[in-house]
């Protein structure tokens, strides 16, 4: 028990250090997304500590386990847990999406060590999932492949055609990930394109579904580890979550899908998240 | 051209585990014996095309050669993005096969007429761009595309064109083949049009002119060296293809000249105007309407070379 609290105070420690690299990078850049960044991160805490079965050594071993960060425009807490897992070295955090930097604002494979694909067009994580989800089971390789999605590119057909796509050919090897935090670029999302009832529409399409509090460190833990949530089918974690979470003034609120910290909002951030500057 | 593919990718398919063909729920009567013969590489992705290219893209960064297949601009302005950034961007070891190029489906009308993908796809990053000549090229492209390690755009026409080659034929991809040689105009063709442009070339004989003529079969990279040889060696050149005159072979053809060419030459491209073609008709009847039949494309080179002429004496005196 003492082990496993030992354990968690990890993957929440992860988290937090997702948050502040986070911030750090994205007040340095003034670049945007950082409640998008947030809502995320005891997510991917979990999947680079307990979950995916890759290997900072090896990021192209065949045998490892595919993450796609699909809504690509969260990449900062995607760097930073991939710095933090020793991909690359966390200097390069450093000058993200500055000039000549090889970290930009949308997720970028090229030259970085555990980026799969490079997204940030909304909408083409979840088919590139499928093509390799159904190579390893027609090569009878045992890996998974994890998508995360936004609930913003739900509203793009194309996911929905690979949620079509997975749901018919049973693939029981891809778990998709939305980190359903409610507001999009403009809105809400009820307010701008209503996804509910959102955990029946993949249900309908032949997914086994779980939702789940995506703050909640063992429950995300139990999910992933357990998946596929239904025999012979694809899973959707459809993980309610807060925008800007971890931070109490950016905490639902549609002004940080765009906005980056100045220096007093930094400090206030960074003392909530338990960092020094 | 499509039953030269087929052959082709069949035989590369037994020769090479990694082939796979993914379609989009098009192909009747000729994707079915793929589908028999290698079942666990076939997939009929269904109508969904931006699927079909993202997951194309997913099973080649997973090691497979993958085949995407369907008619006219389905599998390349449907999902453009896909082709941009799941394919081009990574390299995806990924063959786009679009039948119907140009006005092969011609009587299905204008969304079924493929008449700016080469302009389009030619400026896409990495991708490479085939039109084979006739079905001879066609089975050769497809080997060579096979090999080509990244992204290729395959343009076929349709079904049962005559061959223009006859036995062994040298291609690479890149690389123009001379299907014959003439010292006064060079005629450059792209796609289907190559027994058009060798007909064209026969009528020009009994007038007395001698044409060269190359099937332009890539289009991206485009063959400098045969183009500059024939700028220099016949003075006059002429584009030809089933597809807008905007950015397409004559676009390119026309870029490569104006800047590298070492002196003024007579240049023209036949192809489509730049307008949707709302008449029904055959690939015929449209190829002629538009100018691209060989007594009418003969008359259009005999006049631009006259022009040309009656302008140099006129200078000269």
């Amino acid at each position: 028990m003492a082990e496993s609290q030992a354990e968690s105070r990890d993957v929440s420690s992860l988290a937090r250090r997702i948050r502040v690299q986070a911030a750090q990078m994205i007040h340095r850049a003034k670049s945007s997304h950082l409640g998008s960044a947030f809502s995320m991160a005891e997510l991917l805490a979990v999947l680079y500590a307990k979950i995916l079965r890759i290997d900072p050594e090896r990021p192209n071993w065949a045998e490892r386990d595919r993450f796609i960060l699909s809504k690509g425009h969260a990449c900062a807490a995607l760097y930073a847990v991939l710095a933090e897992r020793g991909f690359f070295p966390k200097e390069w955090l450093d000058d993200f999406y500055q000039d000549g930097a090889r970290l930009a604002g949308h997720a970028t494979h090229v030259g970085v060590p555990g980026i799969e694909v490079s997204t940030g067009s909304l909408g083409h994580g979840l088919p590139i999932a499928c093509g390799m989800a159904l190579a390893g089971k027609r090569d009878g390789c045992g890996y998974r492949v994890f998508a995360m999605l936004s609930d913003g590119e739900c509203d793009e057909g194309s996911t929905w055609e690979a949620a079509l796509f997975a749901g018919h050919h049973r693939l029981d090897n891809l778990i998709a990930i939305v980190d359903y935090n409610k507001i999009q670029s403009l809105g809400t999302v009820k307010e701008v394109l209503d996804l509910e009832p959102f955990a029946e529409k993949w249900s309908a399409f032949g997914w086994g579904v779980r939702e789940i509090d995506g703050h909640d460190l063992d429950q995300i833990e139990e999910t992933l580890a357990s998946a596929p949530a239904v025999a012979n089918k694809p899973t959707c974690v459809v993980a309610h979550t807060v925008k800007g979470k971890g931070v109490s003034f950016m905490e639902n609120k549609l002004l940080w899908h765009y906005r980056a910290p100045d220096r007093e909002e930094m400090t206030k951030a960074l003392a909530e998240l338990g960092a020094e500057e | 051209m499509r039953g030269a593919f087929f052959r082709a990718l069949l035989e590369l398919a037994e020769q090479d585990d990694r082939v796979q063909l993914v379609v989009g729920d098009l192909g009747f009567g000729v994707v079915e014996e793929f589908a028999r013969r290698f079942p666990k590489r076939f997939l009929n992705a269904g109508v969904a095309e931006q699927n079909m290219t993202g997951i194309a893209a997913g099973m080649a960064l997973s090691g497979k050669i993958v085949f995407t297949y369907s008619i006219a601009n389905f599998p390349i302005l449907r999902c453009l993005e896909q082709v941009r950034n799941d394919v081009c961007y990574h390299n995806a070891n990924v063959k786009i096969v679009a039948v119907g190029g140009g006005l092969a489906y011609g009587a299905l009308g204008a969304t079924h007429h493929a008449t700016e993908d080469l302009a389009i796809l030619r400026s896409l990053p990495r991708m490479v761009v085939v039109a084979p000549g006739d079905p001879v090229e066609t089975e050769a492209a497809t080997r060579a595309v096979t090999a080509h390690a990244g992204p290729c755009y395959l343009r076929l026409g349709r079904a049962g064109e005559a061959n223009v080659h006859h036995g062994q034929i040298h291609f690479q991809l890149g690389k123009a083949i001379q299907v014959r040689d003439g010292k006064d105009l060079t005629l450059i063709s792209t796609g289907g049009l190559l027994e058009t442009a060798v007909r064209v070339a026969e009528s020009l004989r009994h007038t007395g002119l001698r044409t060269r003529v190359l099937s332009m079969h890539t289009v991206k990279p485009l063959d400098s060296d045969a183009i500059l040889a024939a700028a220099r060696e016949t003075g006059a050149i002429f584009t030809l293809e089933e597809h807008s005159r905007v950015g397409g072979l004559g676009g390119a053809v026309a870029e490569r000249l104006a800047e590298v060419s070492e002196g003024a030459i007579l240049f023209k491209r036949f192809g489509l105007p730049s307008a949707f073609c709302s008449v029904a008709g055959t690939q015929e009847y449209l190829r002629a309407q538009h100018g691209l039949s060989v007594e009418s494309l003969a008359v259009a080179i005999r006049s631009k070379l006259e022009k040309n002429r009656t302008l140099t004496v006129t200078n000269a005196g």
